[in-house]
């Protein structure tokens, strides 16, 4: 395999962070690439600095290394000046280790973390030199993969990706390497790759959208089925049982150039059970799996020492409820090896003043904002969000926030949700009007700003029946809510576009037939989406009215409850009856608690798999209600498997 | 503020390879770290938002290389063990990327003044695509020959204009053949430009030869101090792991 570095340096000069192509990260890794290795080039379709601290990839990067018969080497989206050069040049696209092109790896894989970023996957093939449709591939050219989150609605990417990998990939990418490096092991014109994708199609969590059809009735999709002998009807995701067995990753890559979230990450587990009806990560990744405090710790007193970095983050979808948080930050804090030096931090605090105090012991010198997440500004709103803070929880963690030294308070909301009224969208301004109230009986120069982001429903959770707000309805209540804040002083309002929300839901909740439309949104110049620089809604429009579609019809329209959806065919464990209780539940107001401490609702995750939580101690987190509302003092079964114990 | 009694290590490395195409921002990153890394016991600012105490020489434009790049560390008096300084070089220079050679470290008077202010002229050399050879040459010679050389810059996001004439101390083409990078021929200048009031970039004074010139490879190859006529590189490679104080006066005259 030849590099391209030759011909990349000299186009280097004239493009914006030109380091981001580079390659030369501490941890990155130069494999000898030849017979008997399936060459994978791991992508993120977004910015190198966007891209590059996904922990997913590195993951993945450090096992099929790791592997004798697998090499993996990275790539990321070139800004649009680089791709305007290297097009201009011919120089297709390469991976940031050896400069290799794309093309020349067996496998192109991709991570979806988000949906705006589907035409730059688009973008990738082509840039790649690689036919953009999975149909009109051969046997030479590379597999194109894709994995994460998004990948729970495949649909709109099936006509340009070849194979979808679905949940947690540790241990699936190894037997798909196995059956790859059979498939490869014959001469390529030997080779046939309906057999490789039939084969690929066998094993667990792996969909190939090739072979199942879609068929529609009335401008409607009808159903997804296989078209082919001994492919399964329906693909349920991967589920990592136990996390102590994948210490991953453990080199992880240190940039030389600046990304975000540059610092040092540490996984301490996996899944929630808190019940977020919007959150699309809280379900498909159930149930919680923990990993052991001790291997936490030594994880990251591996990285530090490794990376030079002075800051970890403990990441989860919700850290404060590892079981024993404060102890094991205590223990990292005071580790001598740090000499005093690290600092933690965690990416979602629990609003409750005891949380607040954990922060402000591990945030030493930083304390410069902190952030919270009640999502809904009213009770009501929250509870049909089954986000169960009250206003008492808010206020006294804003005022232990204030009292202990921040100045700065920044809060989570979305706007858009399932039954809201006029009356939610203001409660967001009167739940920040509060909070600055609060704050300046500690200081006059606090400020809060309220961040509100338009909600799109996603698959797998009770919403996704809902249809979701215009761009116009998103843009009125926007402006209800500035207005209502406007003469507060100290309080500041920022807001995601309401029109990218819009385009989001076409991409999150569309069927087979959304492929055309992103083709036509990429066609017509349509890249880098999810930047308010490059994103165009006109674009989407028109692509979709192409295509006989509509925002209404994909997007805004409620869903019944026989409805056949794009991913009906597609398992996150979750019983439909069980998502479809749950969406009348919020319709009705009504809450439900958070599982790993109440019984079991039975909502699949763990029965399909036949899987438990995994927590380190049955006891829930101190610090009263903990924001759930939950009388935590009740119960006396142990609804969860201790860990270190086999049920 | 209580002031931690240190010494004053100076440290010169160097930028090649792929890793021109950092930023100088990104380089001071990439030392933080790997003194953290090597237990150098660095001195760290006090208050709000404790730094290691570093302090850099003139940045060099990303996409430039350097054979000679120069920065200053305040290390704990109390902590730091002199005889560690002979295998400091090589200690830091597995921790830093690929390109980035640590050549030479030395104690340095805390007196002296900074490298910013210290350092008044770089020895570049260029290669050039576009205009080569003879006409290279008449460039050149034109641009001597000339009063004054005004050209744009960005300063703090606004354009301006300078005449970067008067820094401009020496410029030569170094090589007439015919040699190429790929298909295209290259053409090679030495420069030896001036860093007060303002230093002058590659690209700043190639755009005085005209737009069609367009920089290939940049790469400064000296930094130096000028003192009572004399001038000195601000450490040596050949001061490879001295201790106690090097003063400059002691320094190799050019």
């Amino acid at each position: 395999m030849e590099t391209l570095w030759p011909q990349i340096e000299r186009l280097l000069l004239g493009v914006a962070k030109p380091a981001r192509y580079i390659g030369g990260e501490q941890g990155a890794q130069y494999p000898t690439h030849g017979p008997g290795k399936v060459a994978w080039l791991l992508l993120y379709p977004d910015t190198y600095e966007i891209g590059l601290p996904n922990q997913g990839l590195q993951i993945l990067y450090e096992i099929l290394n790791e592997r004798p018969d697998a090499v993996a080497e990275r790539s990321y989206a070139p800004w649009v000046d680089m791709e305007a050069a290297m097009r201009a040049a011919g120089v297709p696209l390469f991976s940031v280790e050896q400069h290799y092109p794309a093309r020349a790896f067996d496998v192109m894989a991709f991570n979806l973390s988000a949906e705006l970023v589907y035409t730059n996957v688009l973008n990738l093939i082509d840039l790649a030199q690689v036919p953009l449709h999975a149909a009109d591939r051969g046997p030479g050219d590379p597999i194109v993969m894709a994995g994460g989150h998004c990948a729970f609605n495949p649909e709109p990417l099936a006509d340009f990706v070849d194979v979808f990998v679905l949940g947690d990939g540790e241990e699936v990418v190894s037997e798909i390497n196995e059956v790859l490096a059979g498939w490869l092991a014959d001469p390529v014109d030997e080779r046939v790759r309906h057999d490789l994708l039939l084969a690929l199609a066998q094993l667990e969590g792996v969909y190939v959208p090739a072979l199942y059809v879609s068929t529609y009735a009335e401008g409607r999709l009808v159903s997804t089925v296989p078209a082919f002998e001994g492919v399964p009807a329906e693909v349920a995701k991967r589920t990592v049982n136990d996390l102590a067995d994948w210490p991953y990753p453990a080199r992880p890559l240190v940039p030389l150039t600046e990304v975000v979230h540059d610092r040092l990450n540490v996984e301490v587990f996996r899944g929630c059970t808190r019940g977020c009806r919007f959150c699309q990560a809280g379900m498909i990744t159930r149930p919680v799996r923990e990993r052991p405090a001790e291997q936490v710790k030594q994880m990251v007193n591996d990285g530090l020492a490794w990376s030079g970095h002075d800051e970890v983050t403990l990441t989860s979808l919700s850290t404060a409820d590892f079981s024993d948080i404060e102890n094991t930050v205590r223990d990292i804090i005071d580790d001598p090896v740090h000499e005093g030096r690290v600092s933690v931090s965690l990416p979602s605090l629990r609003v409750d003043a005891f949380t607040v105090g954990t922060a402000a012991q591990i945030q030493k010198g930083r304390r410069t904002g902190l952030t919270f997440a009640p999502e809904g500004g009213t009770w009501r709103m929250r509870q049909v969000i089954n986000k169960l803070i009250t206003e008492e929880d808010l206020y006294s963690a804003v005022d232990a926030a204030f009292s202990q030294g921040w100045r700065r308070v920044k809060l989570y909301f979305l706007i858009g949700l399932p039954t809201e009224r006029d009356e939610d969208v203001l409660g967001i301004a009167e739940l920040g009007k509060h909070c600055v109230e609060i704050g300046r009986r500690h200081s006059k120069s606090v400020t809060v700003t309220a961040s509100v982001g338009g909600f799109v429903p996603k698959p797998h959770t009770p919403f996704q029946w809902f249809g979701q707000d215009t761009v116009e309805e998103l843009q009125r209540k926007v402006n209800l809510l500035r207005q209502a804040a406007q003469p507060v002083r100290g309080l500041t309002v920022r807001w995601h576009e309401p029109a990218a929300s819009a385009a989001e839901g076409v991409a999150s909740r569309g069927d087979r037939r959304i492929g055309a439309v992103l083709e036509r949104v990429w066609r017509n110049g349509g890249t880098f989406q999810e930047w308010s620089e490059c994103f165009n809604l006109e674009l989407w429009e028109t692509a979709l009215a192409a295509e006989g579609l509509s925002l209404h019809e994909v997007a805004h329209r409620d869903r019944d409850e026989h409805e056949p959806l794009p991913w009906d065919h597609i398992s996150a464990g979750l019983h439909r009856d069980f998502l479809w209780t749950d969406w009348q539940d919020a319709l009705a107001e009504a809450a439900v608690e958070d599982c790993r401490w109440t019984p079991c609702y039975d909502c699949g995750a763990c029965t399909e798999f036949g899987l438990e939580h995994v927590v380190a101690s049955a006891t829930p987190p101190a610090g009263g209600s903990q924001g759930t509302g939950q009388d935590l003092a009740a119960g006396d079964r142990i609804p969860v498997r201790l860990m270190g114990t086999r049920a | 503020m209580t002031e931690i009694p240190a010494v004053r290590l100076r440290f010169r490395f160097t930028k090649t390879g792929k890793i021109r195409f950092t930023s100088h921002r990104d380089v001071a990153r990439m030392w933080e770290r790997a003194f953290w890394r090597s237990r150098l016991p660095i001195v760290r600012s006090q208050g709000f938002n404790p730094h290691p105490l570093l302090s850099f020489g003139l940045a060099l434009p990303t996409g430039c290389e350097s054979l000679g790049e120069y920065l200053d560390a305040r290390v704990d008096e109390a902590a730091y063990d002199p005889s560690s300084l002979a295998t400091l070089p090589e200690q830091l220079s597995d921790l830093l990327p690929e390109g980035m050679v640590v050549q030479a470290v030395a104690r340095v008077g805390m007196a002296e003044g900074s490298l910013q202010q210290e350092v008044a002229s770089c020895d570049w050399e260029l290669e050039v695509l576009g205009v080569v050879g003879e006409e290279l040459e008449e460039r050149i010679e034109r641009a001597l020959a000339a009063p004054s050389l005004t050209v744009q810059r960005e300063r703090k996001g606004r354009q301006t204009e300078d005449d970067i004439r008067p820094a401009v101390l020496a410029l030569a083409l170094t090589q007439t053949d015919g040699s190429t990078q790929g298909e295209y021929p290259v053409g090679r200048i030495k420069a030896h430009l001036a860093t007060h009031p303002r230093g002058v970039r590659p690209s700043d004074l190639l755009s005085a030869f005209g737009t069609d010139v367009v920089l290939a490879r940049a790469c400064r190859t000296h930094q130096w101090i000028e003192r009572d006529g004399a001038r000195f590189e601000p450490l040596t490679v050949s001061g490879l792991g001295t201790d106690p104080v090097v003063e400059h006066a002691q320094g190799r005259a050019s």
